[in-house]
């Protein structure tokens, strides 16, 4: 994917927009508790910032900003993550998925401290494949040698 | 807001879906048919938004207008954007199976409870009162579905999540196994 | 007429437009198109039955005494994800098929496998 390089409205708009749209997903991540919100929708906003980076400015400057090897990791964190917590209950002694295993003596800060941890685990899962998958689809060359301009 | 003004903006909203629908089967030029979708799904986060499901409403926006159209454009600019043209035979067949299924499933949706009748099983059900009262003692979320979604069905989350996963792991084991533009293995 | 059945009659038609795209045409991205309208209607589905009147978005807040019923948001957000986790994976088949084989034509591809030395 090459840049184009008469969009000057375009790049200035974008590069004061992508913090505000990550902050907003960060936002949206921890608010999911107290209004519409979670880790999906934070993993998807989160993602999407970084697809707009790489619209307007280049796939490559977007993998040296979030490399793909960084994703590769971060992706199966999530679910470790998630998983993690309901090992961790097994292994107290509890159900799995029990969150009260993390605060025995206060159940409802045990309820809360578990849903955080697993949005978060959601969220970075979300946000990883969704850019990886994008990265695959935009980094691919064509298989024949037609152009935009060839086709309908 | 009144039911009355509730079920026009519905039925606005509706048809503008339908029309979009029917207008994405005409389409011959699969570009054009890609951004109609992404104009479907946020008519469809509209909707939801009025329904009252304000979770949802936010992941069909994100997701449905925004990924899924990216991710479209991304598989036609490596393909082709046009339609090859089919025979008559099958789309004459095609249209009566659908209004053949449609009529019958129109016979079972005039037996359905009208939109925010109280007296549903969704509703008289034990386990409404349950998420949406001792969720409070329980677990002290405003957001009921987050509750619900992570902590009484947080096994389906996590089925969801691995979902999502293997997802990607296939989409990456599909497109970046084999390098097309070199003759280097991928070493990551 | 039921005015409050709309709802009910344009998911089935949503459905049935979903499906006529599926059977109606032979271009792969087309009926994944088709799909994921179909799984449109099912989300109008569930979401109009989980409404109650008078009532609002299930965050619980003062002042409010109904609320939507939180489950069928639940599924139907479980459902969205799942959804564009399985449009990927289609895309990313249909793009393998393309550069295998030159073409996503249905007709075309099983043309190309039945000579032999394809």
């Amino acid at each position: 994917m090459t840049p184009k390089r008469n969009n000057a409205v375009l790049r200035v708009v974008t590069k004061q927009i992508i913090p505000m749209i990550l902050l907003f997903a960060l936002y949206v991540q921890f608010h999911g508790e107290y209004g519409p919100g979670g880790g999906f929708q934070a993993g998807v906003i989160f993602a999407a910032g970084f697809v707009l980076y790489a619209l307007v400015f280049g796939l490559d400057l977007a993998s040296r900003a979030m490399p793909a090897r960084a994703l590769f990791r971060i992706a199966p964190l999530g679910v470790l993550l998630f998983a993690g917590v309901g090992v961790y209950s097994l292994l107290k002694g509890y159900a799995f998925l029990d969150y009260t295993a993390i605060d025995p003596h206060d159940p409802v800060h045990a309820q809360h401290l578990g849903i955080l941890i697993i949005e978060l685990g959601v969220g970075l899962t979300v946000f990883s494949v969704l850019l990886l998958i994008f990265y695959a689809f935009a980094g691919r060359r064509r298989a024949d040698s037609l152009t935009h301009k060839d086709m309908g | 807001m009144s039911e009355h003004a509730l079920l026009a903006i519905d039925a606005v909203l509706l048809v503008i879906l339908l029309t979009t629908a029917i207008a994405i089967a005409r389409q011959r030029n699969l570009f054009a048919a890609a951004m109609m979708t992404g104009l479907f799904s946020l008519t469809l986060a509209c909707l939801f938004v009025l329904l009252d499901a304000m979770d949802v409403a936010f992941t069909e926006a994100a997701v449905g207008a925004g990924i899924s159209t990216v991710l479209m454009l991304g598989a036609l600019a490596l393909t082709e954007y046009r339609d090859h043209p089919t025979s008559r035979g099958q789309h004459t067949l095609a249209l009566l199976l659908c209004v053949a299924v449609g009529a019958l499933l129109m016979l079972a949706a005039s037996e359905w409870p009208a939109l925010g009748d109280p007296t549903t099983p969704v509703h008289q059900h034990p386990i409404t009162a349950h998420f949406l009262e001792q969720s409070q003692q329980e677990i002290d979320l405003p957001n009921v579905v987050t509750s619900v979604l992570s902590s009484y069905r947080g096994y389906d989350t996590l089925g969801e999540v691995t979902v999502v996963f293997t997802a990607g792991l296939a989409v990456l084991i599909l497109l970046l196994g084999v390098r097309k533009e070199s003759n280097n293995e991928d070493d990551a | 007429m039921n005015l409050g059945l709309i709802n009910g009659y344009a998911a089935v038609a949503l459905l049935m437009t979903g499906l006529y795209i599926v059977l109606a045409y032979d271009n792969p991205i087309k009926r994944l198109i088709g799909l994921s309208i179909f799984q449109a209607a099912i989300f109008v589905l569930y979401i109009s039955m989980g409404r109650i009147a008078g009532g609002t978005a299930p965050i619980l807040a003062e002042g409010f005494e109904h609320y939507s019923h939180p489950l069928p948001h639940v599924l139907i957000l479980t459902a969205i994800v799942v959804g564009v986790a399985m449009l990927a994976l289609g895309l990313a088949l249909i793009v393998r098929i393309y550069e295998e084989y030159g073409s996503i034509d249905e007709q075309h591809i099983l043309e190309l496998e039945r000579e032999p030395d394809a």
